[in-house]
């Protein structure tokens, strides 16, 4: 498998290295890295291909890096079945700067950048109907954000004075625990409460 | 009535209808009874599980997978658990591959039950759920005495299975093969040759084979329109490829053939599992069911009465849990629906820095509108009946 792999790796490359910034081989999956301006292209091409044929859709989905200047990774699966191929393509993009919109490519694909807009925030160029999907009518924010608290900023009930569902701000009769379990006898790099003062 | 009068018809269909399988919204543009536009509004099961994964530990994310696709828990952990195994290096011994086998395929037929007798239901049969859920009652029972819960089993755990199964259980389950291909008889008698089943399925909803894949279909959608494509064959995991079974598939791609297919498929799971009866009663009678280095699986409790390390491990497995290497993997299994995917991306810590869960259901129902548009009204119901969707999945 991973041989295979390796060749169809090094064929992309020879062929179409102007558009793929790298391409790595990890736990026998190959990825690339692209740039959002060449992915249209990239994708025709991988569709399109007598050698590649991923001809069918997988998935897409955002990873958030609040540490990068690009904060987001749009991470495309796409399926060869009659190579029996996996692949994965990604590229960066951050809050402001919009992808291309695979739709025209993979009609499937529309569903799973809603999705990415609803819990990301990624926006789509030339996507039909780029609005939410999974969250509440009128929610606001993107909750897959590392930066979207887990418990959310509004709550509902349903109030029997004005007959109707109402919203409020989240009220928790206890704080919300995270419990850290993790040992820092492995190497951890942050400061355990209370270690900053031994310093000074 | 003068040619000014007539305009297209808006008509909401759910959130509440027992033909929507659960919370799905549709809004429908009808001409008349043709409908033009089909607009699904989904999201009213959202319940967050992605973000919740992301703050807790690999173990503790296994019971949200079993309230995924809750007609068949056990096949959405098995992704997971192959997803963290792949990042891990962990081999499942083979008493413990057999069982994942065994009640994967077993949650196979929970599925195709609830979905070939609901989709009679819609459209007008009502004898068939009653003999369906009688089976599947069989097999709820089944998943119980493996793990002590009828639906949320959280049993597929990385590195191999929570528990072993008592021997008397397995040769239930053996007792049991036999007895049901009979009652698949008797439900196949009443409707594949039903003259009203087959008027309200054959040609509807027709998909072709090249649209199948550029929707993302997967599973029995892409096989009703003929792709012999199974990923327990064409990217065999567990001991799949060791297993004689045969893959269905389908010529026309209408409602009619994936009934069919589903039909048949369950034959071959009982199949597949009479042969891992056979080998858990057999060569396979003892054996470890989970990885034994204790480094991911905690030890047992009579070791911990014992031994020191293995108390230790106990412990910081069930506070600190254990650390995943850093990398990003896919798995994929051939859930009853489809392919069912985990894309896990690890930073090395304990908890899953991002777990996106691809559920086949998510892009079946997508193509809702691709599929109805120039159906009748009363074909809706059908066609959403046979991309079996289940709102667990759909809306995380």
């Amino acid at each position: 498998m991973s041989q295979a792999l390796k060749d169809l790796s090094d064929y992309l490359v020879e062929v179409k290295g102007n558009l793929i910034d790298r391409a790595e081989l990890a736990y026998d999956e190959l990825t690339l890295i692209a740039v959002p301006g060449n992915l249209i292209e990239l994708m025709t091409f991988l569709r399109d291909d007598a050698q590649c044929q991923f001809v069918s859709f997988i998935d897409i989905c955002g990873v958030d890096w609040p540490g990068r200047a690009d904060r987001f990774d749009v991470v495309y699966h796409l399926l060869s079945p009659r190579q029996n191929f996996r692949i994965r393509v990604k590229v960066m993009t951050s809050e402001d700067v919009p992808v291309p919109s695979l739709t025209p490519v993979f009609p499937g694909a529309d569903w799973f950048e809603r999705e990415a807009y609803d819990l990301y925030g990624i926006l789509f160029t030339g996507h039909p109907d780029l609005r939410r999907i999974l969250t509440d009518y009128g929610f606001e924010g993107h909750p897959l954000r590392k930066d979207f608290p887990l418990t959310g900023f509004v709550e509902v009930r349903y109030d029997d004075e004005v007959k109707r569902v109402v919203y409020e701000p989240v009220e928790l009769r206890q704080e919300f625990r995270n419990f850290d379990f993790l040992s820092p006898w492995e190497g951890t790099d942050y400061v355990l409460p209370g270690d900053e003062k031994a310093k000074g | 009535m003068n040619e000014h009068n007539v305009r297209n018809f808006n008509i909401n269909f759910g959130p509440q209808h027992p033909a929507a399988h659960g919370v799905l919204r549709l809004v429908l543009e009808l001409d008349g009874e043709i409908v033009e536009r089909v607009d699904p509004h989904i999201g009213l099961l959202h319940r967050g599980t992605e973000k919740l994964i992301e703050a807790k530990t690999y173990l503790q994310a296994i019971p949200y997978f079993d309230r995924l696709d809750y007609v068949a828990p056990m096949n959405q952990e098995h992704a997971f658990a192959l997803a963290v195994e792949k990042l891990a290096g962990v081999t499942v011994p083979k008493r413990g591959q057999l069982i994942r086998v065994l009640y994967s395929e077993i949650g196979r037929i929970l599925s195709h039950l609830l979905n070939i007798t609901t989709q009679a239901l819609d459209v007008g049969a009502l004898t068939p759920p009653l003999w369906g859920f009688e089976e599947r009652e069989k097999l709820m029972v089944f998943y119980e005495r493996a793990c002590g819960a009828r639906l949320h089993a959280a049993y597929f755990r990385p590195g191999g299975v929570h528990q072993d199964l008592p021997h008397e259980l397995v040769e239930d389950i053996g007792k049991w093969c036999d007895p049901f291909l009979q009652t698949c008889d008797d439900i196949e008698g009443l409707l594949t040759d039903n003259r009203i089943f087959k008027q309200r399925n054959v040609d509807i909803a027709v998909v072709k084979l090249d649209d199948a894949w550029a929707w993302g279909f997967s599973g029995v959608m892409v096989r009703g329109s003929g792709a012999a494509w199974d990923l327990r064959r064409s990217q065999p995991y567990e001991c799949y490829s060791e297993l004689d079974f045969d893959i269905p598939i389908g010529k026309n791609g209408d409602c009619y053939d994936r009934y069919l297919i589903r039909m048949q498929e369950m034959r071959e799971s009982v199949k597949i599992m009479k042969q891992c009866v056979e080998q858990l009663l057999g060569k396979e009678k003892i054996g470890p069911v989970s990885a034994t280095d204790g480094k991911i699986v905690p030890p047992k409790r009579g070791e911990m009465k014992r031994s020191m390390e293995a108390l230790i491990h106990h412990f910081k497995l069930y506070t600190e849990g254990y650390r995943v290497p850093e990398g990003s993997v896919y798995a994929a299994v051939e859930a009853p629906k489809g392919e069912f995917g985990v894309y896990l991306v690890s930073d090395g810590s304990n908890k899953p820095y991002r777990c996106k869960i691809r559920a086949p259901g998510y892009a079946h129902l997508q193509a809702m509108d691709f599929v109805c548009r120039g159906h009748q009204l009363a074909d809706v119901s059908a066609a959403l009946g046979s991309l079996d969707i289940v709102f667990g999945e759909v809306d995380r």
